[in-house]
């Protein structure tokens, strides 16, 4: 089980990231700096981590998304590589076209930093094989655009196709259909606003996060 | 020669940003605003050689999320 942390200039939440997939796999993560053109060989797992990419500049993600490392990500994603981005993870995964739709300025301005009830809208992918259906989990957000929107077309599809992976079961950000989290159509690459990372170990206040990391490396290892 | 990209939320697209500013507005006792919309203005400095097609497509691949936004060029 090989995995890799993708490291920006701004990241923050790189380190939380390789402790929890160190903790489930075992292995510490490569960590892999944007100017990197190429991924090692060999990997199962790539996380794109939360924080700040590239200061936010233009959108959240815009400039990572152009960044060396991600063509190579995205290179590996189409190799059936499975694709994690969490919060500014998400955002970059919508801004290079691995993910549809956007991320916007959550309605209502504030940023949000708190534990949020999620509801498990797709037990069936890799990333979500450990938790029933419609189970409703505790994770953190902390971000200022979660605001997911997508075209109703888009919407449309992603529903139809069962690609949203995860959702609010609570007043968050303003995102349509309460999306926290979606899926692409080969169903390797999750982006999800809520930090998974952040609820692996008792001492977090909770372990939700953690079967998310497990049903991964379950499904990569059968 | 300098290029102006104005990027703007597409109609339909609600823009709390410009919301929060109305409210401001308001606040400051400011009547008759009926709406606001925030937008972005970028500057481009460019050799004259930049056809105007390579500007869109500046403006496609990075200065706009086309999901969202809009563009409009204008070259001063």
């Amino acid at each position: 089980m090989k995995s890799a942390v993708i490291v920006f200039p701004g990241s923050n939440c790189d380190r939380d990231m390789a402790v929890a997939l160190e903790l489930v796999t075992g292995r510490a993560p490569v960590m892999i700096w944007h100017r990197e053109t190429e991924l090692p060989d060999g990997l199962d797992i790539v996380a794109v981590p939360g924080g700040f990419s590239y200061g936010d500049y233009l959108r959240s993600g815009a400039m990572a998304a152009q960044s060396p490392v991600m063509r190579a990500v995205v290179r590996a994603a189409g190799r059936g590589v499975s694709v994690l981005g969490v919060c500014n993870g998400f955002q970059v995964l919508t801004e290079v076209g691995l993910l549809p739709g956007v991320l916007m300025r959550n309605a209502g301005i504030n940023f949000v930093c708190r534990d949020v009830s999620l509801t498990v809208a797709n037990s069936q992918s890799i990333f979500t094989s450990r938790y029933e259906q419609d189970e409703l989990l505790s994770i953190p957000v902390a971000h200022h655009d979660g605001n997911y929107f997508a075209d109703s077309a888009t919407l449309d599809r992603l529903e139809g196709e069962g690609r949203v992976a995860f959702r609010y079961a609570e007043r968050v950000n303003g995102s349509v259909h309460d999306i926290a989290g979606i899926l692409n159509t080969e169903g390797n690459v999750l982006g999800m606003m809520p930090h998974p990372e952040r609820m692996v170990e008792a001492a977090h206040g909770g372990t939700d996060g953690r079967r998310l990391f497990e049903g991964l490396v379950g499904t990569i290892f059968a | 020669m300098k290029t102006r990209v104005y990027v703007t939320l597409k109609n339909g697209v609600l823009d709390p940003q410009g919301k929060a500013i109305h409210h401001a507005l308001e606040g400051l006792g400011f009547g008759g605003v009926n709406g606001v919309r925030q937008g972005k203005l970028i500057e481009l400095d460019l050799d004259d050689t930049v056809a105007d097609a390579a500007v869109e497509e500046m403006c496609r691949k990075l200065l706009a999320n086309t999901v969202i936004e809009n563009f409009r060029i204008e070259r001063v």
